[in-house]
């Protein structure tokens, strides 16, 4: 099928979020999207599949226009959109995920499902049960279970939004894989990412977005620097290793031993100087979550010694630990991180030592405009955090964080945010490291890893590796750790 | 057995009737993702208008049918403020529970003691004669029957249906069940009507059946609405499982009475309020697959052991439908 999307406008209020866009993608192409977050390129899906309509232009499938007023008028005409975020039943079982939306007798035929989705399943080599719980699949899993329904579905437009966030090496290869597969068979495929290698590493063209405008589109080869240029309208660079120097030990763990539920992590001994950033690299749920919810004081390890300069820490609560100088920044922003609800400025009042029994806005609004500026979050002091931008809610937990810290944790520090805001943020952690504060982060992305680390520790099933200097480690061995060769 | 306890438990059966109907309207209701708090009020409110028709037009199905619509009204105001008003399902369901009530003890005053009408048993021939079972299930009135039948279609249309599936799937993920194809809040309308008519059926098979006529304050209706509200999330809003714990709260409540004048040195009062912990501790028993220690004890099993408790217990967990009481808006 061909797609043609033609002179599309779209509005919220002030901002124009799609500003005359027209692109024409053929039968059998994989296209790819990228644009910074809030460039407008969700809007684009969001109205080629049916959650909003455009206020002018038109859409064509092969030739034909169409009005498509929801989402399962997209699926009907052909249009199946996976989301970011998997929408699927966690608590159900695979086949009845499958079945809600399927038309048909009031009485569905369990069995002809399993059966199409085994048949489907042999297609592309994936291996889902068809009587598991959705809720016990991996997010990559997921995604597999829902390119399944939409393909069962009769979708030949495949739109993909982001979906590389959140799924491990391995699950990406076979995506891509199976991505390519469809396109053989003349499905379009639109990958919407901003990660430039994931689109580059597949995509037969692309298009870029900028502020809402089609600012470019090219072809193979493509060439790194100027995709960086049209997506942010400037030259981004990434910052060069800041050397260390001197070697003064800040934590020190001895023989550290963690149970929880069914992750065992025996004997890690490990020293980090002070500057000084670790990495822990590994398929999500190899411990290494466990590890550093330990080293934020937050799981009590079952053996072993951990010491801060040296004090010993083994056991003390939270509280401790925190006023001791370690702090964790978790993944889920909204979750653990932010309290949604409450604005910027009430979070500052929360986070900052208080005196006295009465809040002193001003006080608080003053620290707010202040840290608001320093760290370049876009919002205002009453803004909600819900509503800032997930970029701009991990700036805002980073302004939270308290000075002088010893150990600062983090998971997945760039997780869902663009290049810029990730260059930033790193480069703000930078110069957290020459103040002398060491970190320990997770981070699914092997570049990421390696570029910021000084030395990775890589997690699988509850083993860990040695620490490994990461200006000698190349991304392919790191992928056989994390694949467990080697332990 | 004996004919008495045989008889005994065929009441066990006609009483829990309309504890079953207001459970399973309630399971009903939440499984769309709507709490309905009403349901106490709403009981007594139907049980005395019910009656008071009856009493007034001769009519039994006339007294019924103004228990559903009485019930489906005050249901409606529960979804309309919470879909349209985006009000808390919570405090509106809440004061509308008060409110049925008193307004039940105020307007039922002209029809405190009168003389009614009365559902009639209706053996099923030719069934009624089979030993125990006949004494047991077919010699009773309609409405358990109709107890019996609404069981079995709640459960397959939940479990076995395509407009099930989608039943389940706004109370789960709302925004999931919008982009295959549903109209959320459309249907959360629907279910809930639905549900608060079966609540508003369950007074009325009080007044004109279970405990016939009504006695203002001292009828003893007030509270098992809320009973039917913990049933409805013991029984992990699975229809069978509030039917079941619907059976379990009256037989414990009849084993009360059998019980007290064998068991003399324990006060009546503990029997009276025995059935309650009982409940509860039975039917934490089986939501027990929930806590995380079972978990970690299974950890230690071998393979194969593990895996089947693992199953079973899986099976018989529970879970609130994820969006119960959460608004749903497109976007």
């Amino acid at each position: 099928m061909n797609v043609e999307l033609v002179h599309i406008h779209k509005s919220f209020g002030a901002v124009h979020a799609n500003n005359d866009i027209s692109l024409s993608i053929k039968s059998g192409v994989i296209q790819g999207i990228l644009g910074e977050n809030g460039a407008g390129k969700s809007t684009l899906m969001k109205v080629l599949s049916g959650f909003i309509q455009a206020d002018t232009g038109q859409i064509l499938l092969d030739g034909k226009a169409v009005r498509i007023h929801t989402p399962s008028d997209a699926i009907k005409h052909g249009i199946g959109m996976l989301h970011q975020d998997p929408l699927d039943f966690p608590p159900m079982k695979i086949v009845d995920n499958m079945l809600i939306g399927h038309e048909g007798g009031l009485f569905p035929n369990r069995r002809q499902v399993s059966n199409s989705l085994t048949e489907l399943q042999s297609q592309f080599g994936f291996n889902l049960d068809p009587e598991a719980y959705v809720d016990s699949l991996t997010v990559g899993e997921r995604q597999q279970l829902e390119i399944l329904r939409l393909l069962w579905l009769g979708a030949r437009v495949l739109i993909l939004d982001e979906p590389t966030t959140g799924i491990s090496a391995s699950q990406k290869e076979k995506l891509f894989e199976t991505l390519k597969k469809l396109a053989e068979q003349g499905m379009v495929i639109i990958f919407v990412s901003h990660k430039l290698e994931d689109v580059e590493g597949l995509c037969h063209k692309i298009a870029v977005f900028r502020q809402g405008c089609l600012v470019g589109e090219t072809v193979p080869p493509y060439n790194t620097d100027s995709l960086v240029e049209l997506m942010f309208g400037k030259v981004v660079s990434l910052d060069e290793k800041t050397q260390l120097e001197g070697s003064e030990p800040v934590v020190e763990i001895t023989n550290l031993s963690i149970d929880d539920n069914r992750i065992q992590i025996r004997g890690v001994n490990l020293t980090i100087n002070c500057g000084e950033v670790i990495g822990l690299a590994g398929m999500e749920g190899s411990g290494q979550r466990q590890f550093l919810r330990t080293l934020a004081g937050l799981i009590r390890s079952v053996g072993g010694e951990l010491r801060l300069s040296g004090k010993r820490m083994t056991g003390k609560p939270y509280h401790s630990f925190q006023t001791a100088g370690i702090s964790y920044v978790p993944a889920s922003r909204l979750e653990e991180g932010l309290i949604p609800g409450l604005s910027v400025t009430e979070h500052f009042i929360l986070s900052e030592d208080q005196s006295g029994f009465f809040i002193d806005r001003e006080k608080a609004v003053t620290i707010c405009r202040d840290r608001i500026k320093t760290f370049n979050i876009k919002g205002e002091p009453v803004t909600r955090v819900e509503a800032l931008s997930g970029g701009n809610q991990q700036r805002a937990l980073l302004a939270m964080l308290r000075t002088p810290l010893r150990l600062l944790l983090l998971e997945h520090p760039t997780r869902g945010l663009d290049i810029e805001s990730s260059i930033w943020i790193w480069s703000q952690l930078k110069d957290r490291c020459k103040q002398k504060t060491c970190i320990v982060f997770i981070s699914a992305d092997l570049e990421e890893v390696l570029h910021y680390s000084d030395r990775i520790l890589v997690f699988y099933n509850g083993k860990v590796s040695q620490p490994l200097d990461a200006a000698a480690t190349t991304v392919d061995q790191l992928g056989q750790l994390i694949g467990g060769k080697g332990f | 057995m004996d004919n008495n306890t045989l008889v005994g438990l065929a009441g066990i059966l006609a009483s829990a009737a309309p504890v079953v109907f207001a459970a399973i309207g309630e399971t009903i209701t939440e499984r769309a993702g709507i709490t309905n708090l009403s349901i106490n009020g709403l009981i007594l409110l139907t049980a005395m208008a019910g009656f008071a028709t009856s009493v007034t037009t001769g009519s039994l199905l006339l007294g019924f049918l103004v228990g559903a619509v009485i019930g489906a009204l005050v249901s409606l105001i529960v979804a309309f403020s919470s879909i349209a008003l985006k009000q808390s399902q919570v405090a509106v369901g809440f004061v509308l529970a008060l409110m049925c009530r008193d307004l039940s003890y105020f307007l039922g005053n002209p029809f405190m003691g009168a003389s009614g009408p009365r559902v009639p048993p209706l053996p099923i021939p030719g069934l009624s004669d089979i030993p125990v079972l006949g004494v047991l299930f077919f010699r009773q009135d309609i409405l358990v029957y109709a107890s019996f039948l609404l069981i079995a279609v709640a459960y397959i249309f939940v479990y076995k249906t395509r407009p099930g599936l989608m039943l389940q799937g706004i109370g789960e993920q709302p925004a999931t069940a919008y982009v295959r194809g549903a109209n959320v809040n459309r249907l959360r309308y629907l279910y809930t009507i639905i549900g608060g008519a079966l609540v508003g059926i369950a007074g009325p098979m009080y007044s004109l059946s279970v405990k016939v006529g009504w006695k203002g304050t001292i009828t003893g209706l007030d509270g098992i609405g809320w009973i039917a509200l913990a049933i409805t999330i013991f029984g992990g809003w699975n229809p069978l499982r509030a039917a079941f714990g619907a059976y379990l709260f009256v037989l414990l409540q009849w084993l009360g009475l059998v019980l007290q004048p064998s068991l003399p040195n324990i006060p009546s009062q503990v029997l009276q309020v025995a059935p309650f912990p009982l409940m509860i501790l039975t039917l934490l028993l089986v939501n027990i697959g929930n806590s995380e220690w079972v978990d970690r004890t299974l950890a230690g099993l071998p393979e194969e052991l593990r895996r089947f408790i693992a199953r079973v217990l899986r099976a018989m967990r529970t879970t609130p439908p994820a969006a119960l009481g959460i608004p749903f808006d497109n976007e």
